[in-house]
């Protein structure tokens, strides 16, 4: 697929998308870095945003590599704009309450899940790799954020409350996860990856199972907030980039 | 009642044939969070291969202003350490 200029753009795309949303995910995570509610959850929250920069890391140097250009993961991290960007909505919206990235987690993680398990069979051999050596990582934030919704949907009144409404807040921006376009179907088509939407039977039976255990009810609505993976952002994309790629954009090359 | 969730005592064992050791504590409202958070706080540079957690209420401690009877008695006998015999080197690590 690398050799042909047309199948390349789909697989730098795709690769960007992966790569996006683990890195906007993860600066998000980080922005809790000494805030969180209590140390041990403080110091799991930098871990999982560790983790989630370092997937970011494997899926965009793969990316510079495929594009060609001498761009590396540093070039794509903090040398784009927001229009270049392709990660998820669901990555960029502000971090909100400790029960709204919680929430807001958990839905990326069992999408995350899902989506790496069926790459393991992918035909790039760098993508089943990527794809093992995160997948291992996924499958921890997985359990533990679908832990914590059950104790926090199930928990005080106060807390269920907060996780309800984080629930409706973030709930349109999971449609995006299905949306399948030209890049997805080129990328299924050349045994690369799969159809976005066919993972969403299995998500809504996984988050649906979870949040029944959390006594929190799937918002009825079918309204959809898409475009992240199309380079179509919300505002808060702006500001984001703006303080992580403040170093790079003010004191170019900088390094230690 | 305090709102403090309940101090775990947090026990890694570092590879396979070692013993658990103790490598310090948390707060975690039960066992299963202990577990989770002692992965969190403790494991992070690869320090083990198992995990225990125990409530710090549980453990009963010795009385610090005991420790001359109950320790001092054993200074003087050195006759308790089975340091008079040689180890043969198949032995291994005791």
């Amino acid at each position: 697929m690398q050799n042909d200029p047309i199948a390349r753009d789909y697989l730098f795309e795709w690769l960007l998308r992966r790569g996006d949303s683990a890195l906007i995910m993860g600066h998000r995570m980080s922005e809790w870095c000494g805030h969180a509610p209590v140390l041990e959850e403080d110091i799991a929250l930098a871990n999982i945003a560790l983790d989630l920069i370092g997937q970011a890391r494997l899926w965009l140097s793969y990316a510079g590599a495929v594009e060609g250009r001498g761009r590396g993961e540093d070039d794509l991290a903090f040398l784009r704009d927001a229009w270049d960007f392709r990660n998820l909505l669901l990555a960029e919206q502000p971090n909100g309450d400790f029960g709204k990235t919680l929430m807001r987690h958990f839905l990326y993680d069992a999408h995350q899940v899902l989506l790496l398990e069926k790459l393991l069979s992918s035909r790039d051999e760098r993508i089943c790799e990527i794809s093992e050596k995160t997948l291992k990582e996924v499958r921890y934030h997985a359990e533990r954020s679908a832990d914590l919704v059950v104790r926090l949907g199930d928990g005080t009144q106060e807390s269920h409350q907060r996780m309800q409404a984080a629930l409706e807040s973030l709930w349109p921006y999971t449609s995006e996860f299905f949306e399948t376009d030209e890049t997805d179907r080129a990328m299924a088509e050349a045994g690369l990856a799969v159809l976005p939407e066919t993972l969403k039977e299995d998500w809504s039976e996984m988050v649906g199972s979870v949040l029944d255990a959390a006594t929190l009810i799937v918002p009825k609505t079918g309204f959809a907030r898409t475009g992240g993976t199309t380079g179509r952002h919300s505002e808060h994309l702006g500001h984001l980039l703006a303080d992580m790629q403040f170093l790079q954009r003010a004191y170019p090359g900088a390094a230690w | 009642m305090s709102k403090e969730w309940p101090l775990w005592e947090v026990f890694i064992r570092g590879q396979h044939g070692l013993n658990h050791r103790h490598v310090g504590s948390l707060h975690a409202p039960d066992a299963e969070m202990a577990l989770k958070n002692a992965r969190d706080v403790y494991t992070r540079r690869k320090e083990g291969v198992s995990i225990w957690v125990v409530p710090s209420a549980q453990i009963s401690a010795s009385d610090p202003g005991d420790k001359d009877s109950l320790f001092e008695p054993s200074v003087d006998k050195v006759y308790r350490h089975p340091s008079f015999f040689k180890i043969p080197d198949e032995v291994g690590k005791m």
